[in-house]
């Protein structure tokens, strides 16, 4: 087990090297440069070149690459290009509200997508059935930015119950109450897509399951109907959830993206966007490598997880 | 007389579907005393199954039992609520399926397996359901028990697994042991070693078993009474001797007739009884073996013949026109002298 984590943690290096150079590559593809983006109309030409030069902008492809990776290898990601604070810094300010969204999205989705699942699949072609089945669908397929656009003129414009961005009430920073008020809504939007998701993995994989004789076997020795579908069928049933777990987690990355910037939530989502509009090179790749890692680190846990839940799994 | 242990009298069971109701067990009958096997034969899709969970009340979502009473030690388990119910299966009466390789969870632990079903039922604390678990498997001979308890299922063989199922199924002493094809999926000289423990382990503690199968060896070496079903009904019931000496019914003995022997000719082709079991939705009318019957009358195409006692031997009942005509005309002589 533990050779196999080493193994697979050693395959991912050269994946990360393909990653940065894809990313590297497309970011400097990118139309415009970070100079353009935040030179006044006046600069001159001559005035252009200069910061251009500073920047290191001028020279070959590969040879800014090289470069940023020897400063990666040294610990440094650079200072960002509109801002000129260190890269790692924003990063570090940033990572706390984004992990708190999507731990809080996570939650939420599993917490009611889960039960949903179990009890549409043991009450197939039932009315419950039906309205989960195509609420879930409702949920998968309506976009994330429309979704926080309507609740945010529902609840915070016309009923004024929730504030309609940020993370927290200005000058009452640090409020437990105040953040989780600002958490709610983005934390629905970011839950509603996965918990859709995983409602129709939830039931088609009890479906399966359900039909299986050991819970003939089951409910042969007098257990009650709760144990035979909660304990033996839901455990055989969690092999595949937990694949879907693993493919979540890169999709709320994405989603936070989208989300923190119409809720403005100060998290590496909106610094994302931030970036992207100044073409802030150092820190895009920054964020890149980031959801690099999270990506190969949660199909890593998922794998692992395989194998507490499947004792027929085994690596080495 | 002494009370019978399990009584199934006019039992008719059926499923729902697309199609509306499906009536797959029709009219069955049987009683089974204490210590005593009966067998129930018949080829694939007669019912045999569905008898046997009827009485266990695991029909599914679709299954209902419409007809008729089981009762088993006195209690009508068709009038149980599903609490009453869980009481019964398991504790009183125990079951042991046809695949051992999928009817054990594979993802919980042999012991994790039985301790449930053992503290479900007897009041003992776990690590003492745990020690009683091993003798329970050491009982039905599986070596290093103490090992085993703590492994999963796919490190055991079928016959292991099967063991473990007869050991679980018997842990809590039941009164009635339901076998549905015990043995159909495990080789030969495994099938041998099951069926001597389910003997050993019935003359002990004196359980009734009912034992399903479709192989005429396995009811041979097992059964005392054997019901022969064909298409949800009985058509013969006797006592094993009589029923390998003497087979009345002709399903019965187109099944004799295709087990295969030793002595056979190798040029010689086994017999085989042509067709297959009509589907439940188009039932004939008449007798329902007709369409396959080498002595197929007319009146077997109209009437349906009711299962009958032969008067020369008691409890030998049959049901085909073919004896209602030679009684008929017994009790014509009869009457004449």
């Amino acid at each position: 087990m533990f050779q196999y984590m080493v193994r697979r943690i050693l395959i991912a290096i050269p994946v990360l090297f393909g990653v940065t150079i894809f990313s590297f590559l497309i970011v400097n593809l990118a139309p415009g440069n970070p100079v353009d983006m935040q030179v006044n109309p006046y600069a001159t030409e001559a005035d252009i070149q200069t910061k251009k030069e500073a920047l290191g902008l001028n020279d070959p492809i590969h040879i800014q690459y090289v470069h940023w990776l020897v400063n990666l290898a040294k610990g440094d990601f650079g200072y960002s290009f509109s801002t000129y604070e260190p890269v790692l810094t924003m990063i570090v300010d940033r990572i706390g509200p984004t992990l708190l969204l999507m731990g809080a999205a996570l939650v939420l989705a599993y917490v009611i997508a889960i039960p949903i699942g179990i009890l549409s699949a043991t009450k197939q072609y039932s009315w419950m059935d039906y309205f989960t089945t195509s609420f879930s669908f409702i949920g998968i397929s309506i976009p994330n930015f429309f979704l926080g656009l309507g609740l945010i003129y529902i609840f915070a414009i016309t009923f004024q119950i929730f504030p309609t961005g940020g993370m927290n009430t200005l000058g009452n920073e640090g409020g437990l109450m105040d953040t989780l008020a600002h958490l709610i809504m983005p934390a629905i939007v970011l839950a509603t897509g996965i918990a859709g998701n995983m409602v129709r993995y939830v039931r088609s994989s009890m479906l399966e399951i359900l039909g299986q004789d050991y819970l003939r076997t089951a409910r042969s020795k007098g257990l009650k109907e709760f144990f035979v579908v909660n304990k033996h069928a839901l455990k055989n049933a969690l092999i595949p959830i937990i694949t879907v777990i693993g493919v979540d987690i890169p999709m709320l990355i994405g989603g936070a993206v989208v989300t923190e910037q119409i809720f403005q939530w100060p998290g590496l989502g909106q610094l994302t966007i931030q970036s992207i509009g100044s073409r802030d090179y150092p820190t895009l790749m920054a964020i890149n490598l980031m959801a690099a890692i999270a990506v190969l680190l949660s199909n890593l846990i998922a794998d692992m997880l395989y194998s507490v839940a499947d004792p027929r799994i085994k690596y080495n | 007389m002494t009370q019978s242990l399990l009584k199934v009298e006019h039992l008719q069971t059926a499923f729902r579907t697309g199609k509306g109701e499906v009536v797959s067990v029709e009219d069955v009958s049987f009683q089974l005393n204490a210590g005593q096997t009966i067998g129930i034969v018949g080829e694939s899709g007669c019912g045999k199954s569905v008898t046997s969970l009827s009485i266990m009340r695991l029909l599914g979502q679709t299954g209902y039992i419409k007809k008729g009473t089981i009762s088993l030690n006195g209690k009508d388990l068709t009038k149980l609520t599903e609490t009453e119910l869980r009481d019964v299966r398991g504790n009183e009466a125990a079951m042991i399926f046809q695949e051992p390789m999928t009817s054990l969870n594979p993802v919980f632990t042999i012991g994790n397996q039985m301790i449930e079903m053992i503290q479900l039922h007897m009041m003992i604390s776990k690590k003492e359901a745990k020690q009683y678990a091993i003798q329970m498997l050491q009982k039905v001979g599986i070596p290093r028990a103490e090992e085993v308890i703590n492994e999963y299922p796919h490190k055991l063989s079928g016959g292991m697994r099967q063991r473990v199922m007869i050991a679980m199924a018997l842990s809590c002493k039941p009164k009635l042991l339901i076998a549905d094809e015990p043995t159909t999926a495990l080789d030969v000289t495994i099938q041998a070693q099951i069926l001597e423990l389910m003997k050993t382990l019935r003359d002990e503690s004196n359980t009734a078993i009912m034992i399903i199968s479709h192989d005429l060896g396995v009811i041979a070496e097992m059964a005392d009474t054997v019901l022969v079903m064909y298409a949800g009904e009985v058509v013969e019931e006797a006592d094993v001797f009589t029923l390998f000496d003497e087979p009345k019914h002709p399903y019965t003995l187109g099944l004799m007739k295709s087990i295969p022997h030793l002595e056979t000719e190798s040029e010689e082709r086994l017999a085989s009884i042509p067709g297959t079991v009509p589907t439940l939705q188009n039932m004939p009318s008449g007798c329902r073996f007709h369409t396959r019957c080498p002595y197929v009358m007319e009146q077997c195409l109209k009437e349906k013949p009711k299962l009958q006692g032969l008067d020369e031997k008691m409890g030998h009942q049959v049901r085909c026109w073919l004896y209602e005509e030679e009684q008929k005309s017994e009790n014509r002589e009869e009457a004449v002298l």
